[in-house]
């Protein structure tokens, strides 16, 4: 194929067509400060080597995760992924092939994506799954909009403990549209408090409940009573999961009575990808399921009998039902979620209740460590494999300082809460983490706090 | 008082008893959707303004919005189409109708057509 760049006559007609005067006019929406003044200031060439020396020169500045004691959390875990998954996912018939939905040729695809589909609705404890969103974040925004769809209600509340970043993206999915969507102030460690405020919160006008398990300060949730006073208005309970390997340990969303889980999948068979991609795990029950965003994949028969996958109840997605589409994003992550099918699959249910209960058995030993720390307080009443903790100074000061010695020790909530929650530190333990990690960790905080 | 069945040109029929209004979609309409698999029925309670979006019918080739042609409140629904959505094919005009909305304006009802001139349009369609 030819490459035919546009003349300046072209450009002139096509500005003319439009009424423009110039190509910079249609730029005029973003603030001046953003806009580049000048060409970027790179060297116009320079031969393979010195590229190659120069980027891993870069590079080497990075302290990676995997090559330091790690205890970073708050919504992206750091977990050991078997070669397997990456060795499979770079097949070429699942690699290289970009939405493959066609069933005449992508009976693989889409046998993956139907596995995965069930692996979702089982773990989640759920009737029915899609084929995935972006990751869990998004998927949160969607499981408001669905709300809203199924109760025909606008008002939607946020509990105040979801990962805050996650309350920001549905904000901005949702400041364009009618929705109603409000967000409780956070209670820190206390949960017994926002399950208390959310409960009060509920009225006949609400559509859903929103709320984090385990929530962003790592607290356990049972969220039945939440769910019968949810139900008793009308209302749905969505239940958000960012560390979906604890679903191997604690009771399902399902089972304390969710109607939507959204659950960001990366925590199994994806790495920590510098924050993405990342996988939206989507659930829900049969009776909803006509509301659901995203792709289906559904088994069938072909003319002879034999069984075959396709994609189904399209009429929900935007090819069919344009604006009235259930969702605007009518992709998913394909290679993640087949990242995350490969992975659960050579657990299987065994090996994810035993990976869970590592996790715990890790985070235990450290709470156990850092307990014994002067000045040091671990928050929580219950916890998975992540926990909040309060420093005698800031915990910003504190994760610099420990970076400096090549440990990376955990999130500063006062990152997450703007500036509030000074001296909370998030701190995460999954399999990975070894007693010398631990020793490493305390020795240094100790050093820190002295 | 004499029953009366008026029509849109949204392809619904409309049967007034009293101030009860049956909602249905047309044989002409079933026929040209094709073999219909699912049918998003109103609440009962719902209170809907004429034109207002009340319904989805999903056929094998298409989704398309049934509209309330009255306003007035949903009094009940057809369940029956939840297990067999095809009675709107076999049954378009009877065992097939959607949902009955208590009128709060019946003169909505006087600018629709009625048989004789909804057949002219589905003459004029074909």
């Amino acid at each position: 194929m030819r490459y035919l760049p546009l003349s300046e006559n072209d450009r002139r007609d096509m500005l003319s067509t439009i009424g423009v005067e110039a190509v910079n006019d249609l730029f005029c929406d973003v603030p001046k400060e953003a806009l580049l003044k000048a060409p970027v200031d790179l060297p116009e060439h320079a031969g393979e080597m010195d590229v190659e020396r120069y980027f891993n020169a870069l590079g080497n500045l990075n302290t990676a995760a995997g090559h330091v004691p790690f205890f970073v959390g708050a919504g992206a875990y750091k977990h050991h992924v078997p070669a397997t998954v990456d060795h499979l996912i770079q097949r070429g018939e699942f690699l290289t092939a970009y939405t493959p939905y066609q069933p005449e040729i992508s009976q693989g695809t889409l046998q993956v994506l139907f596995e995965f589909q069930t692996q979702v609705a089982q773990l989640t404890g759920m009737d029915v799954a899609n084929a995935s969103l972006y990751d869990g974040s998004t998927g949160t925004g969607e499981a408001i909009l669905m709300a809203n769809r199924v109760t025909r209600k606008k008002k939607a509340i946020m509990s105040g403990n979801l990962h805050p970043h996650y309350r920001d993206v549905v904000d901005t999915l949702t400041r364009f549209t009618d929705d109603d969507v409000r967000s409780l102030p956070s209670t820190g460690a206390d949960s017994a408090a926002d399950l208390a405020a959310l409960e009060a919160s509920i009225d006949g006008e609400t559509s859903c409940v929103v709320v984090q398990n385990p929530n962003v300060f790592g607290e356990l949730l049972d969220l039945r009573p939440l769910a019968e006073k949810a139900h008793e208005n009308g209302a749905l309970l969505v239940v958000v999961v960012t560390e979906v390997v604890s679903l191997g340990a604690v009771m399902s969303p399902g089972e304390m009575g969710a109607d939507i889980v959204v659950c960001e999948g990366q925590s199994i068979g994806n790495g920590l990808n510098f924050g993405g991609p990342y996988l939206g795990l989507f659930a829900t029950r049969q009776k909803f399921v006509r509301q659901l965003p995203g792709r289906i994949c559904g088994e069938t028969a072909d003319a002879d009998g034999k069984r075959g996958y396709v994609l189904t109840l399209s009429t929900r997605e935007q090819h069919i039902r344009r604006e009235k589409a259930t969702s605007n994003i009518c992709t998913n992550s394909g290679l993640c979620a087949l990242a995350f099918s490969i992975h659960l699959t050579l657990l299987g249910e065994a090996g994810l209740r035993k990976l869970a209960r590592l996790n715990h058995e890790r985070t235990l030993k450290l709470r156990g460590a850092l307990e014994g720390i002067p000045g040091v307080k671990v928050l929580n009443k219950s916890f998975f494999n992540e926990l909040a903790i309060e420093l005698p100074k800031a915990s910003e000061d504190v994760v610099n300082a420990l970076a400096q010695k090549n440990i990376l020790a955990g999130v500063p909530a006062s990152r997450l809460y703007n500036n509030a929650y000074t001296n909370i530190l998030l701190v995460a333990a999954t399999e990975v983490v070894t007693d010398g990690d631990i020793q490493a960790f305390v020795t240094a905080l100790e050093g820190e706090l002295s | 008082m004499m029953d009366i069945i008026k029509y849109t040109e949204d392809h619904e029929w409309i049967l007034v008893e009293g101030d009860i209004a049956t909602i249905g979609i047309t044989d002409y309409a079933q026929n040209a959707l094709g073999d219909v698999v699912f049918v998003e029925l109103p609440e009962v309670g719902a209170n809907y303004g004429k034109g207002d979006d009340a319904s989805v019918v999903e056929s094998v080739k298409a989704a398309s919005e049934v509209y309330s042609p009255v306003s007035g409140e949903v009094v009940e629904v057809n369940t029956a189409l939840d297990d067999a959505p095809d009675l709107v094919n076999q049954s378009a005009m009877d065992d097939g109708w959607f949902f009955k909305v208590k009128m709060s304006d019946p003169s909505e009802l006087e600018d629709m057509m009625d048989e004789t001139a909804y057949d002219e349009l589905v003459k004029g369609l074909s």
